[in-house]
């Protein structure tokens, strides 16, 4: 798929790479600044989010154009230890790094379609996207 | 064996030479062969043909640190890239292969000596190239580095009891730690009493640069003074609420002035004008 593009999280300096991308792949799918500001808020998170509990892993952006709707997909994935308790990452404050513990619920808030796959001891992916209208 | 070898190069040298260019010419993308003064490309070429043959003059492992520094500190100044400057190491090579072949040098019989001797001759010398180039841009990242923290996060006094720390760029956990330093440090050396900080020029503000910013104006608060936050962006005003981070225990604003308008009268005093 060409419409994919993806950058490797390793360092704290990842993040601001792959939300960069996120960015422009954002500008030219033709976002206004608020969903820009939305899509890249979130990559950050997810990005922080391999960086910090996974150590490296990967994000990938899709651009997706299906019936008319134009959208983009952001793919965060890892290898890590994946997360025992679906149910209580996406609870509101809840955190095992003495963060806020706002960043997964508030990532499903900033996109519109949100999706988590982990297997404790195999990794987690989680995959949200974001529709143009 | 060897001193044929050079005895040839050295004799062929402007042969080689003007192969090379004509080699680099049609390399794709390149523009520093077809646009720049000839004088230029001619000269640089020397150099670098200099550089490529030093040690089969001067003999194995004499590669001139000196020179191959002034030559890589001028190939990037010229914006080789590095793909490029290894092309032109392998042009070179098959371009002096070719007519050392040409000049019955190198036949049959010796031609697996030879690709030994080539070998020994251009990897020593790749690799110090490659090397230095590495060593060029780890100087640059470390001066980027530091550069970036001299800008990061000063506290300014601007009026009496007043201050202000504008935030530029992106906050990392390196930079939120200096930001607190300067923040708590400043407000006590300034008795500021009223702090704002700026965030007009982060572009993402995501939990993690909240969480600090919360963190810092908590700080702040146990030295005595109060914090505020101004320069909330209508779109960063939008992801803060989505993400559902708590900023109501302190004073935000949209912009400086207005921000500044508000700390004047916290202590108590505004802005009048002149009659």
């Amino acid at each position: 798929m060409d419409n994919r593009s993806s950058v490797e999280i390793f360092t704290e300096w990842d993040i601001v790479a792959a939300r960069q991308l996120g960015r422009n792949e954002a500008k030219n799918s033709g976002f206004g600044t608020v969903d820009q500001a939305r899509i890249t808020t979130a990559i950050s998170e997810l990005a922080r989010n391999i960086y910090l509990y996974a150590g490296k892993g990967k994000i990938e952006i899709d651009r997706l154009s299906t019936d008319g709707m134009k959208g983009m997909t952001i793919i965060a994935s890892d290898e890590g230890p994946g997360i025992p308790d679906l149910r209580k990452v996406m609870e509101d404050g809840f955190s095992t790094s003495g963060g806020l513990g706002a960043g997964m619920p508030g990532v499903k808030r900033l996109m519109d379609d949100f999706k988590v796959e982990s297997e404790v001891g195999k990794g987690t992916i989680i995959t949200a996207t974001k529709w143009l209208r | 064996m060897n001193s044929k070898m050079r005895t040839v190069v050295n004799e062929h040298m402007d042969a080689i030479i003007e192969k090379w260019i004509e080699l680099m010419k049609e390399e794709k993308g390149e523009r520093f062969f077809h646009f720049m003064p000839q004088h230029l490309v001619e000269k640089t070429s020397r150099e670098f043909t200099a550089l490529m043959t030093s040690n089969i003059n001067e003999g194995e492992s004499a590669l001139n640190d000196e020179r191959l520094d002034d030559f890589t500190e001028k190939v990037i100044r010229f914006g080789w890239s590095i793909k490029f400057v290894n092309k032109a190491i392998d042009n070179f090579a098959s371009v002096v292969f070719e007519m050392l072949e040409d000049q019955e040098v190198i036949t049959e019989q010796n031609l697996r000596i030879f690709m030994g001797v080539f070998t020994g001759w251009i990897n020593p010398l790749r690799e110090s190239i490659i090397e230095a180039y590495a060593v060029k841009w780890e100087q640059t990242d470390t001066l980027q580095k530091v550069a970036l923290q001299e800008l990061s996060a000063s506290l300014i006094p601007v009026v009496d009891k007043v201050s202000i720390m504008p935030l530029v760029g992106t906050i990392d956990t390196e930079r939120a730690k200096l930001i607190m330093e300067n923040l708590l440090e400043g407000v006590v050396q300034q008795r500021a009493e009223v702090v704002l900080l700026d965030i007009t020029g982060v572009p993402v503000v995501d939990t993690m640069v909240a969480h600090h910013i919360i963190q810092a104006a908590d700080a702040v608060r146990l030295v005595g003074a109060k914090c505020m936050l101004v320069g909330i962006r209508p779109e960063i005003a939008q992801t803060i609420v989505a993400l559902g981070i708590n900023l109501s225990d302190f004073t935000t604003t949209s912009t400086l002035r207005r921000g500044m308008q508000e700390a004047l009268s916290l202590t108590n005093r505004e802005i009048v004008e002149v009659e």
